[in-house]
């Protein structure tokens, strides 16, 4: 008698599914958002690259987890990957990522807008057109003025802050002050229009038509209008006293589910949204009929749910536990269910140019030679939870991204030779001594080592200064005049794009315009005449796959000055339960599962 | 009595105050030692100077410390008006503050994890102090027997097994093994009570087993020390029944140790079981501490902080009523 283990019988299952689906869709590979790419069996890292156990069985109940709440489910207010993953379940922009497996998942489609946004000929203007029937889920209907509304809610930063700030740095009137702040519009809390809707730069001519007048040519701005901030928020609701601050309690949902109940910092609980119809959705299917996310603040106990199928999903994404990594890697039924994408992030070592020795670039390249990459890539986890060895700076889920290397170092292990070579040029044969700041985090600690370690090969003396882990990006690296005068030459740092493109990576890192005296995140003072002007020629150009080569040319302009010294291309180990279909990692948000995909095998 | 109990008060509430400065000088000497801006803790990820700004006035640190204080001290009986122009935010009272990182008033915050940490230790409180007195009275009662050792090895090991243990074992054999108890999370006595004990079954009993550990080897200590006194023999004497010479008199005077312990760990408890909270992966006082200090979201630490050290002071005169009516001797002294 032929029997087959849970295993066998689910890849059956996935596969009799997926022949299914695809003679009927033919695997739905048309220009919308819906979900496509090929289905996956389940083997290892599958779902980076396919869709694991494809369904169209509705109803049951999604059950997240994970060892935090969201940083905020105020659209305006959260900046974390997978909290806006979470948005696409109840909240709707402009415009979203397609729902799709490997690269066709980096491209924008129109959500609320019934096209993608068109720009003038100058590409400061741009214009959306809604699409018909929309409605929020108290029934009233959605018009391009509660849009307006949501993005002028961002401009209130002492009240709606911790989000993305690109609107304002693009449409403040008159342009922002040196800070970054927008002195000639505050907000909707602060306008004195009746209707609250006084950003001029933001014009309403109709009830379905938006139009954008930017104060500089930006080829992304459909990616910008991805970020959850473009979605809209009722006026009235927002004025009222469960407004404001307290907007992200309860946000008013114009996607498939809304919010029944939420206890902050322990769980939320979605259910449909009667008003949400599929017809004026582009890509979301709504399968299951409840979606309960509950905050486990075990990490290891959230391992041991998902293994167990108690738990679904670890929204997180950052991947499980090292005890759990091993288990899963030795198992290899947990294995074929684990994936392994990219997140996005690429982990480096930023050079300060103004702090000596390093204002000389021959000492910034013997850095390059003699950091081992490897060693920092096993400080972080290895391959497997730590990532790929990086030898440049866009990661390569960023549309662009280029294999290249512009110094060679024996695959990550160093170039001594080489090091010493340009330790002489630059007047420090045997070596100096300079300061490292890292976080004070178990894995900031662990990187700082291996960085202390495989530059002592050369005589370069590192001495390390830990921040703070929850304030070391905003104080203590980000404010170039606390960098300078603590002398850190160097400084662990990691970056992953707010929207996949070469803009959405590199305009706040190593464009030397965007040095900020506060929250900088250029933390190496990058300002080179080159680099600047190839961001400036690829930002405003509009066809994404030419901008994606002169991003790259953008790659190699930095690389050339040495002020960065990519480490690794992040990856996460993750896994998930096996009773969730549709599985499958969304390469444009920090390589997560698309939640709103997902379905349930039982309830 | 009541002089005794209003003297204690007292103490109580010059002690809290002496808390509360202590606790509150962190708001000077964190940003000073870490050179970092109180307002940019609250602005998030990418703050703007501006936004900064904004916060320092409408949160009130760019005034004085001891004038930071004082509105503190007043908001707790009177409330506080958090406001920047337009922006308004009220802290109604008694208001410990206003979150920073989750921007709630750090009062709401307490509320809505407490009654997880109350549940949490109430329950299992009950559990350990019935167990743990009853297996120690027996053990004193049938000393060096089978019984007495196989109590007293069980009870050195509740003793010595970290919460963290406990609780990994029961997880993994009643949850992710067996499937007993699967999806252990907390659910609100008045939203399902038969859901809410089967939820909170195994951090009562992780919880319960190390304390009643402790506390059966307390009242075996007590009860053995009490059953060797004279006027125990003169109560047996009188011809007072068995029954009644064990409860009435000795386990009476073997208690009063076990209530001082006791006022102290549920005290403690209270102001946040943070091992098992882990654990188990529920969010009480404890996880909401231990994420204030990771996120330096001072409110919260200086509030939950304030709200511990009032359950250990009200524990203790608790404990000090009590002591009353358990040892006459207190009441008459």
């Amino acid at each position: 008698m032929l029997s087959l283990t849970t295993g066998q019988r689910r890849v059956v299952r996935a596969t009799v599914a997926a022949a299914v689906l695809a003679v009927i869709a033919g695997c739905s590979s048309g220009s919308g958002g819906v979900v496509h790419g090929k289905s996956a069996g389940n083997v290892f890292d599958a779902g980076s690259s396919g869709i694991r156990d494809v369904s169209t069985k509705t109803g049951g109940t999604l059950n997240l987890i994970a060892d935090s709440d969201c940083d905020s489910y105020d659209p305006a207010r959260t900046y974390y990957g997978h909290c806006w993953v979470m948005q696409r379940l109840f909240s709707r922009g402009l415009m979203a990522y397609r729902s799709a497996p490997g690269t066709a998942g980096l491209d924008v489609v129109p959500d609320l807008a019934e096209a993608a946004g068109t720009a003038s000929a100058d590409g400061k203007t741009w214009t959306y057109k809604l699409r018909s029937g929309l409605k929020f889920e108290d029934g009233t209907p959605i018009t391009s003025k509660e849009v307006k509304y949501g993005i002028e809610r961002v401009f209130a930063q002492s009240v709606i802050n911790g989000g993305p700030v690109y609107v304002i740095t693009y449409l403040c009137p008159g342009g922002t002050n040196a800070s970054g702040g927008c002195d000639s519009y505050r907000g909707p809390y602060a306008d004195r229009s009746a209707d609250h809707l006084g950003l001029s730069t933001v014009e309403t001519p109709d009830d379905s038509t938006i139009v954008f007048h930017l104060n500089a040519k930006v080829g992304d701005w459909n990616y910008i209008m991805t970020l959850p901030a473009s979605t809209p928020v009722p006026i009235a609701y927002d004025q009222s006293s469960k407004g404001g601050a307290k907007y992200e309690f309860h946000p008013i949902s114009d996607g498939p589910y809304k919010f029944q109940s939420y206890s902050p910092g322990k769980s939320l609980t979605l259910v449909r949204n009667s008003y949400w119809q599929a017809s004026s959705d582009p890509f979301r299917k709504a399968l299951v009929d409840k979606v309960v996310f509950t905050v486990d603040s075990n990490d290891q106990d959230v391992d041991n749910r998902l293994i167990s199928n108690i738990a679904d999903i670890d929204i997180a994404g950052v991947g499980v536990q090292v005890s759990t990594q091993s288990k899963i890697l030795t198992n290899p039924q947990l294995k074929a269910r684990a994936d392994n994408p990219f997140t996005g992030y690429t982990r480096y070592l930023a050079v300060e140019s103004h702090v000596a020795p390093f204002d000389n670039i021959n000492c910034r390249i013997a850095v390059e030679y003699a950091a081992s990459k490897v060693d920092w890539q096993t400080a972080r986890g290895g391959p497997i939870g730590g990532g790929d060895i990086a030898t440049s700076m866009l990661p390569p889920s960023v549309k662009g991204h280029e294999d290249f290397d512009a110094y060679p170092d024996n695959n990550g292990q160093g170039d001594l030779e080489k090091a010493k070579a340009y330790l002489a040029k630059c007047g420090k044969p045997n070596g100096f001594t300079t300061h490292l700041a890292t976080s004070s985090s178990a894995k900031g600690k662990a990187v700082a080592a291996a960085v202390q370690n495989s530059l002592k090969r050369v005589g370069i003396n590192v001495i390390i200064d830990e921040g703070d882990a929850s304030t070391y990006y905003s104080e203590f690296i980000g404010a170039p005049s606390v960098v300078r005068k603590k002398d850190f030459g160097l400084m662990v740092a990691g970056w992953g794009a707010d929207w996949p493109t070469g803009y959405g990576f590199f305009s706040s890192i190593v464009d030397g315009r965007k040095i900020l005296s506060q929250g900088n995140s250029n933390y190496q003072e990058t300002n080179d005449p080159k680099v600047n002007e190839l961001i400036d020629k690829a930002s405003s150009t509009t066809d994404a796959d030419a901008a994606g080569k002169l991003w790259a040319d953008v790659d190699r302009a930095v690389m050339a000055t040495a002020t960065v010294v990519p480490m690794t291309y992040d990856k996460a180990l993750v896994i998930s339960s096996e009773n969730v279909t549709n599985r499958f990692i969304l390469q444009s948000i920090g390589g997560i599962y698309d939640f709103q995909a997902l379905g349930k095998t039982a309830p | 009595m009541i002089t005794f109990i209003v003297r204690r008060l007292m103490l109580g509430v010059l002690l809290l105050w002496i808390v509360s400065i202590l606790t509150f000088s962190i708001f000077f000497i964190i940003p000073k030692a870490t050179h970092t801006s109180t307002a940019a803790l609250f602005a998030g990820k990418a703050p703007t100077p501006a936004a900064i700004h904004d916060i320092e006035i409408k949160f009130g640190l760019d005034k004085p410390i001891t004038t930071q204080y004082l509105d503190f001290v007043r908001g707790i009986f009177v409330g506080r008006h958090f406001d920047n122009g337009p922006d308004k935010t009220y802290c109604p009272p008694p208001c410990l503050g206003y979150s920073f990182v989750n921007n709630v008033p750090v009062w709401t915050e307490i509320t809505n994890d407490l009654p997880v940490t109350v549940s949490m230790a109430v329950g299992a409180a009950v559990l350990w102090l019935v167990t743990g007195t009853a297996v120690g009275v027996l053990s004193a009662l049938r000393r060096r027997s089978f019984l007495d050792r196989i109590a007293m090895g069980i009870a050195l090991a509740g003793v010595s097994l970290p919460i963290y243990f406990t609780g990994l074992v029961l997880l993994t054999l009643f949850s992710y093994k067996w499937n007993l108890l699967p999806n252990v999370h907390y659910v609100g006595i008045t939203d399902n009570p038969v859901s809410w004990a089967r939820n909170l079954l195994l951090p009562w009993v992780s919880l319960a087993f190390l304390y009643a550990a402790l506390y059966a080897r307390l009242t075996r200590a007590g009860m053995l020390e009490t059953l060797g006194e004279d006027y125990l023999r003169t109560a047996r004497a009188k011809g007072l029944s068995e029954r009644r010479v064990i409860v009435r008199h000795a386990l009476r005077a073997a208690l009063t140790p076990i209530v001082t312990i006791f006022g102290l760990d549920l005290g403690q408890l209270l102001g946040g079981a943070i091992l098992t909270e882990y654990t188990f992966g529920f969010v009480g006082i404890g996880k909401l501490s231990v994420d204030a200090i990771f996120r330096q979201d001072l409110p919260v630490i200086l509030g939950v902080t304030l709200f511990a050290a009032f359950f250990i002071v009200m524990a203790n005169l608790v404990v000090d009523v009590l002591y009353a009516f358990v040892d006459p001797r207190v009441r008459y002294s």
